[in-house]
Formats: C-alpha cells, sequence, structure tokens
C-alpha cells in the first residue's frame, strides 16, 4: 500500500506533523520503520522525515556529550572522542546496518533490538524531545517506560556524561552468532568510583523485560562498595530481580534469568 | 495517490523514475529500473543480499525509502564489472568457489567492495567483519573470506 511521504526541513515542522497524525511514523535510518513497511504494517499511512541539519550534529569534545538523533553508528564509530560509545555501537548490525541505523531509532527498537540503549540507560542519558507544545529533556528512563505512547514525539538529540574513566563505563552482548547477532541478554555498567567506592551504580539490562530496564537490587548492592569479589557475587545474585524477561528464538525466559547474573559477574570483574 | 518522480546516479548513469509513496530502493532498482542484480532476501536487514553502495557507503535496499536516493549516486552488483571483464572481486569469488547458489553473491561483492574502497589490504578479522551483515547458507563464509583476501593480496588481477 502506497503511503505518503512528507519531508521537512526543519526539526520542529516534523514534529509537528508528526503529533497531528497517529498514522505518522518518522523514518530515521529506516531499519524499524522501513521493515514494518516491507512486512505490510498498514497502520502506517504517513511517513515524516526531516533534513535538519541539528538531527546529525555530534557534540563529543566536553565532559557532557550530545548525539544528533539522526547520527548513525558509523559515525560513532569514527570519531574518536565517543570511544565509550565504540563497543555498543559495534555490537549492532553489520556494517550496512551501522551506516543506516540511528541513536534516535535505537531508543524505539524492541527486543532482541535496542543494544545501544541500553548502554545509555546505564549512562543516565537524557532524551530531547519535541511533540506539538514544544522541545523538553525526558531522562532515558522516564522516556522508555513511556516508549508506547511516545510514536506522535520526535526525539531531537540524546546526551549523557562522559565516564570518568575506561573501567567506569562496560559493556557487553551476549549473541549466539558473532560478530553479528540479535541480543540474548545486553549488559552495560556505568560504576563511577569516588574515594575507592562506587557512587551512583547504574547497570541497564537488554531483553531482560520488554524494554531496557535498570538492575536496581544489583546497583543497590554495588553502592558505597568497592568492586572486591564478594560485592561482586552480591550484585551478581541481585541481576534477575525486577526482570520479567520473555522466551524468543534467541533464548527462553529461563535461560536468560539463568545467565544474567553470570554476566553481569563477568563485566564487573572484568573477564572477556 | 500520484507518484513521486525520482532522479538519482545509477551505476553512474543518471535515472529518472516515478514511484509510489513508501516504495524501497530495492523494488526502484528491481521493478522500475531492471537492475536484478540486488536480491530480496528478508525484507527486515538480517540477510544482507539487498545490498548496494549510496555515495560510496553500504546500504540495505530494502530498507532504504527510493525517494531519499534523490541526486545521490547508487552502485550495485551490475556496476561493478569492467567493461568486458569481471571485476577482480568477482573473478576471485570465481576462483574460490565463494558462490554456491549464489543468493547472497550480490550482497557479498558489494560488502566486499565497500571494504576494499575504504582499506585496500583488511586483516581477516577485518573482513569478517565486512561480510558479517550479510548471511551465506551454502558456503560456510571461508571461501567468500578467502576470495575477498586474495583481492586484497594482489593475488587476482582483472
Amino acid at each position: 500500500m502506497a503511503v505518503t511521504v512528507k519531508t521537512f526541513a526543519s526539526a520542529s515542522e516534523a514534529a509537528g506533523a508528526l503529533s497531528s497524525d497517529r498514522s505518522a511514523r518518522y523514518l530515521g535510518g529506516g531499519t524499524l520503520v522501513m521493515r514494518a513497511l516491507n512486512e505490510g504494517d498498514v497502520s502506517i499511512s504517513t511517513i515524516v522525515r526531516a533534513q535538519d541539519q541539528a538531527l546529525t550534529r555530534i557534540e563529543a569534545s566536553g565532559p557532557r556529550v550530545t548525539l544528533g538523533a539522526s547520527v548513525t553508528f558509523a559515525r560513532i564509530l569514527a570519531e574518536r572522542d565517543l570511544s565509550f560509545l565504540h563497543a555498543p555501537a559495534r555490537s549492532i548490525g553489520g556494517p550496512a546496518v551501522r551506516n543506516m541505523g540511528t541513536v534516535g531509532g535505537n531508543l524505539f527498537a524492541p527486543n532482541p533490538y535496542g543494544d545501544f540503549t541500553v548502554a545509555l540507560l546505564a549512562l543516565d542519558a537524557t532524551v530531547a524531545v519535541q511533540g506539538g507544545f514544544g522541545s523538553r529533556d525526558i531522562g532515558i528512563e522516564e522516556f522508555l517506560q513511556a516508549r508506547d505512547r511516545q510514536a506522535g514525539t520526535l526525539v531531537l538529540s540524546i546526551s549523557c556524561t562522559r565516564p570518568a574513566s575506561v573501567e567506569a563505563f562496560r559493556y557487553r552482548k551476549i549473541a549466539r552468532i558473532k560478530p553479528k547477532g540479535g541480543s540474548v541478554i545486553t549488559l552495560a555498567a556505568h560504576l563511577p568510583i569516588s574515594g575507592g567506592r562506587i557512587a551512583g551504580a547504574r547497570i541497564a539490562l537488554g531483553s531482560m523485560a520488554p524494554t531496557q530496564i535498570r538492575a536496581r537490587a544489583a546497583e543497590r548492592a554495588l553502592e558505597g562498595r568497592s568492586l572486591d569479589a564478594a560485592t561482586i557475587a552480591a550484585a551478581a545474585s541481585a541481576a534477575t530481580e525486577g526482570t520479567s524477561p520473555s522466551d524468543n528464538a534467541l533464548g527462553s525466559a529461563w535461560y536468560r534469568r539463568e545467565i544474567v547474573g553470570v554476566h553481569l559477574r563477568r563485566l564487573l570483574s572484568g573477564q572477556e | 495517490m500520484s507518484k513521486i518522480p525520482l532522479q538519482f546516479r545509477h551505476n553512474g548513469r543518471e535515472v529518472a523514475i516515478f514511484v509510489d509513496g513508501g516504495t524501497n530502493l530495492l523494488v526502484a532498482l528491481r521493478e522500475l529500473i531492471g537492475d536484478m542484480t540486488p536480491k530480496f532476501g528478508c525484507g527486515q536487514g538480517g540477510c544482507g543480499t539487498c545490498s548496494v553502495m549510496i555515495d560510496g557507503e553500504l546500504h540495505l535496499s530494502c530498507l532504504t525509502l527510493a525517494e531519499t536516493v534523490t541526486g545521490r549516486s547508487v552502485e550495485t552488483l551490475d556496476g561493478m564489472k569492467q567493461g568486458p571483464n569481471l571485476h577482480p572481486l568477482q573473478r576471485a569469488f570465481a576462483d574460490n568457489f565463494a558462490a554456491q547458489c549464489g543468493y547472497c553473491t550480490p550482497g557479498m561483492l558489494m560488502a566486499a567492495k565497500a571494504l576494499l574502497d575504504r582499506n585496500p589490504s583488511p586483516s581477516r578479522d577485518e573482513v569478517i567483519e565486512a561480510i558479517s551483515g550479510n548471511i551465506c547458507r551454502c558456503t560456510g563464509y571461508e571461501p567468500i573470506i578467502n576470495a575477498i583476501l586474495a583481492v586484497a593480496g594482489g593475488r587476482v588481477s582483472a
């Protein structure tokens, strides 16, 4: 079925078109929306695009990093200042998908996709969105909880604070096919250290719930402690708390619950 | 619904077509331009056999909205041969038995070309990474990897 394509010069015009039409979807890199059209998704009758340079901007020189929603994973990998995001960017798709897929689109990617968002959730990112009433910033956790209702808003950019050190941010995607495969589970940990102790631990999990979630019990087990074997064991044993994984072709819910603690322990102890 | 006019470069030649809204580039290439080299595999971005290059960058044509290539350059396997001669990659694929059923071959060749255009002497790991978005159910990948490495190592001449 033919759809109407509306292309706008500015993100705000696109946001206006998106918010006024329930059957409109924003086309970013195409890996989600074109796929839906190829599968015959009749709920989409309008495609909205924006050719706004602001959406492709990367600000990576300072401590606060901002990525325009249309920034692709290939561009992140080409940016030396974004090396802390290279592991999650590299874990997505093959080269063609990384040339197309965008940071903004990844926020909407359902399981077993959306790995980059797991990293952004651990980094406590802020999502700048524009709806019919103007733009605002939302915490990524709040954004994800209301993701199903975000279809009428346009993501403009995502920003996060650069981790203080290489060890402070860790990422691990478990896939059956290497180097490319859908996620069995995905884990990211931000572990800021203050005076030898973890202050502000954030652990994020992908494929362990309908959307990416934080492992709050594991975070509590880490908070205020040094990253020793006992602390890591406590965090690993708390990893399943609050999770609600599903069965899919890549793994069963049971399997996911069995392995999430194992991989969290490996991630925290720096094992390959 | 009215058709949308679309102009772009297809393997170095200017083309102009009319597409329906929402048409993907693969359909435009195959059904409107008659270039049958990119194949339809999964329509989901999982198999890579529809791979083409847009402005020198590897893209999946089935997930590309046709009208987004307006004014851009699209290269497909059809444009790879050099006059009457095979491209060195095509020659290497033949020599190394890198094609069996052949369905993945157009995408594999485009992915390989995208790699070698950017990195003329890749390592084996870089070759594996470059074709990681392309599925082959026949060869087990080894002959494909060897074919690409043969070109990279200068062991194949056109």
